[in-house]
């Protein structure tokens, strides 16, 4: 099973390559959604294979796959189909996209995978920068000035950020050697076999955490991602918004195990509270007064964020299940609506709120999707984040957080009128005109397959988890979630 | 190695590395700031070096090798053609003047010394209490990522920062596995490189580096 590790790392690197060397059309046309599916068919063969045999392992020890990692490797696999399909424009659209563009969402993907897959801390890490690496094109390759000044925001704030994480780790491995083990690898790490002096151990994981919560998104170091996720092309967009920022919470996650069997849980859940709340609080200033539709989004990001920040500050097995299925639930509904933000702004020609009205009467074909989209997002039922949301306050809530609950109810309720408020003046409301141009044809848009199968899978996430029960527990059970 | 000649030497490459930093954050002309990047490179080298023979770590040459090529060859080597490519050799109006910004690095190491404490604690020795010299050159690339304007400052003040961390790195536990340094060496040559490319895109669209520039984006 060892062979699905390195299939999934070594078959996006082969595509990538072939993109490059041969820009064929219908090459680079598939390529990001056939390795998109590479990625899922491995997430789903691992999942199998660890449920039967447990951990696999392979390089020595540096590649280990858990629960946790095929699981997330699973949903890295769904949402990325989602972006990358919904976002496969048709032959009669003009030009395919440029081998380089292809070839770096390949690569992306890949070092998505590869942080997922790595047992070894700084391999993770390695892995994490490389996301930053691959993306920093793809977020600036739509030109001029906009996209060049969220790239350079991203780049610098992205590197600079995992930078001090890479100091966490780097004095984590001097308090292992110090301890006699010098070890980078989680495993060792979080089986409490190894006792570290608790002042290093302390300063280093919370840097680690500081600086792989920059590329999470959290607050306050969010300020590069409203404008780079704003500005990149609708499917890397969903793509960033739906899984990179869970992949770096992943690494939080990871870390977050290793501090409680070092340290006990104060550290970190003192850490992500304030962080979870901050974000919230953000979130919920910024959306109320947004006025551009995909920035909105892209707070909206923040949001969930510091809900996940919140379930890994509570712990325990609800709350822990409930984040898992929660970056599931957000990742397919994020990457469908960026998707459809991306056709809105390719119809409508401008990414303000105020320039789209009445979506739904004018459009249908793009009003149904956003509203469905976003009345997932919203946390409405029958939509599994309404299940994943509440699963999350009502275990903080057990784990003694109730007044940190309550002011996370509180802006959840602010961020949720300002959705509302948003949606509904873009979305409802009569025809007062007629449109401004001939309705685009089907065959322009792409494909609405991906985005309904996505917020199906949304739908039905909170009534028919069953199939996932057990592999969520067993995550949880990595995740230390029984102590 | 004997003791005597290994502290001497650690001595004088972190001092090497302090003095550049501080240089850099002095002069305002960016030629000279990578000419003293170049300088750092070669006394990471040479600490890597020192470090690799008194542990009787062979492995260790060849990163010193690595550090020497990367950090004094061709990091400043791809920031000058930056300089030469957008014309800026000066930083003319930073933030914060020369003089208030070397108080703020006086201040900066002396916080470098106190925060630094746990590290030494744990594992005395000469090695360690250099310690201190690798964070204030990562809180110095950070002050010069903070006050300066122009776009090849920024690029100049990351390395600084990441010259600061891996100065820690060898220090505290001789480098981190050797796997993990060449990923994030080339990790951090290739964000050099987007950040280079970046650049010339931001001279030839705004026909100037200077980031206050960057204000389009904003709630």
């Amino acid at each position: 099973m060892a062979a699905l590790i390195w299939i999934s790392l070594a078959l996006p690197m082969l595509v990538a390559a072939a993109a490059l060397w041969r820009p064929r059309a219908e090459w680079t046309r598939y390529s990001q959604t056939g390795t998109a599916v590479i990625e899922l068919v491995c997430g789903v063969g691992l999942v199998l294979a660890v449920r039967s045999g447990g951990p696999v392992v392979t390089a020595g020890g540096l590649l280990r796959v858990d629960a946790l990692s095929a699981y997330l490797l699973t949903v890295v696999g769904a949402v990325a189909v989602t972006a990358t399909w919904g976002g496969l424009r048709p032959r009669s659209a003009g030009r395919p996209p440029n081998g380089r563009y292809s070839a770096l969402i390949c690569l992306f993907l890949a070092a998505m995978c590869l942080a997922l897959l790595a047992d070894n801390l700084g391999i993770l890490w390695v892995a994490i920068e490389g996301t930053t690496i691959a993306t920093a094109f793809l977020v600036g390759s739509r030109g001029g000035r906009r996209a060049l000044e969220a790239a350079w925001k991203y780049v610098v704030l992205g590197s600079v950020g995992v930078a001090i994480a890479f100091l966490g780790l780097v004095l984590l491995y001097a308090a292992t050697e110090a301890a006699g083990h010098p070890t980078l690898s989680w495993l060792a790490l979080s089986d409490g076999s190894i006792t570290l002096d608790p002042g290093l151990a302390r300063t280093a994981l919370a840097l680690a955490v500081l600086g792989f919560a920059t590329k999470a998104g959290l607050a306050p170091m969010h300020s590069w991602l409203p404008d780079a996720h704003s500005q990149a092309p609708a499917p890397v967009s969903g793509l960033m918004s739906g899984v990179l920022l869970s992949v770096a919470f992943y690494a939080i996650l990871r870390m977050r195990t290793i501090s409680d069997a070092l340290l006990g849980p104060g550290l970190m859940r003192g850490l992500l509270l304030a962080g979870g709340l901050l974000s919230l609080a953000v979130a919920a200033a910024l959306i109320l007064r947004q006025r551009d539709y995909k920035r909105m989004l892209a707070y909206s990001s923040i949001e969930h964020m510091g809900l996940l920040a919140l379930g890994a500050a509570a712990g325990g097995p609800l709350a822990l299940a409930a984040v898992l299925l929660h970056i599931l639930g957000h990742g397919l509904t994020k990457a469908s609506m960026f998707v459809v933000a991306g056709r809105v702004l390719s119809v409508e020609g401008s990414s303000k709120i105020a320039d789209v009205h009445s979506l739904l009467a004018r459009r249908p074909r793009l009003g149904v999707p956003f509203l469905a989209g976003m009345v997932a997002l919203l946390g409405l039922p029958p939509f599994g984040l309404f299940f994943t949301e509440l699963g999350i306050i009502v275990g903080g809530w057990q784990r003694g957080l109730g007044w940190p609950m309550g002011v996370a109810l509180v802006l959840l309720l602010v961020v949720f009128a300002g959705l509302a408020q948003h949606t509904a003046s873009m979305t409802l409301g009569e025809e007062l005109e007629a449109p401004a141009g001939p309705a685009p044809a089907k065959s322009v848009q792409g494909s609405n397959v991906p985005i309904a199968l996505a917020l199906a899978i949304t739908a039905v996430l909170g009534f028919a988890a069953w199939p996932l029960a057990h592999l969520l527990a067993d995550a949880v059970a990595v995740l230390g979630g029984a102590r | 190695m004997p003791e005597a000649l290994f502290s001497e030497l650690l001595a004088a490459t972190t001092g090497l590395l302090l003095l550049s930093a501080t240089l850099q954050v002095w002069r305002r002309s960016l030629t000279a700031s990578i000419r003293l990047l170049a300088v750092q490179g070669v006394a990471l080298a040479g600490l890597v070096a020192a470090i690799g023979l008194h542990d009787h770590e062979l492995e260790l040459l060849p990163v010193a090798l690595l550090v020497l090529v990367l950090k004094a060859a061709t990091m400043p080597w791809v920031l000058s053609r930056v300089s030469r490519a957008t014309g800026a050799t000066r930083e003319e109006t930073p933030r914060m003047n020369p003089t208030s910004a070397l108080m703020v690095v006086a201040l900066l190491t002396t916080l470098a010394y106190v925060v630094s404490q746990p590290v030494v604690a744990v594992n005395p020795g000469p090695a360690s209490r250099a310690v201190p010299i690798g964070v204030a050159l990562a809180l110095i690339g950070f002050l010069v990522l903070l006050t300066r304007r122009r776009a090849l400052s920024q690029l100049i003040g990351f390395v600084v920062l990441d010259n600061g961390i891996a100065a820690v790195a060898f220090l505290t536990a001789g480098g981190v596995p050797l796997v993990v340094e060449l990923g994030a060496s080339l990790d951090v040559l290739l964000i050099v490189l987007i950040l280079r490319v970046l650049t010339s895109r931001m001279q030839l669209a705004f026909g100037d580096t200077d980031l206050d520039d960057l204000t389009e984006l904003r709630d």
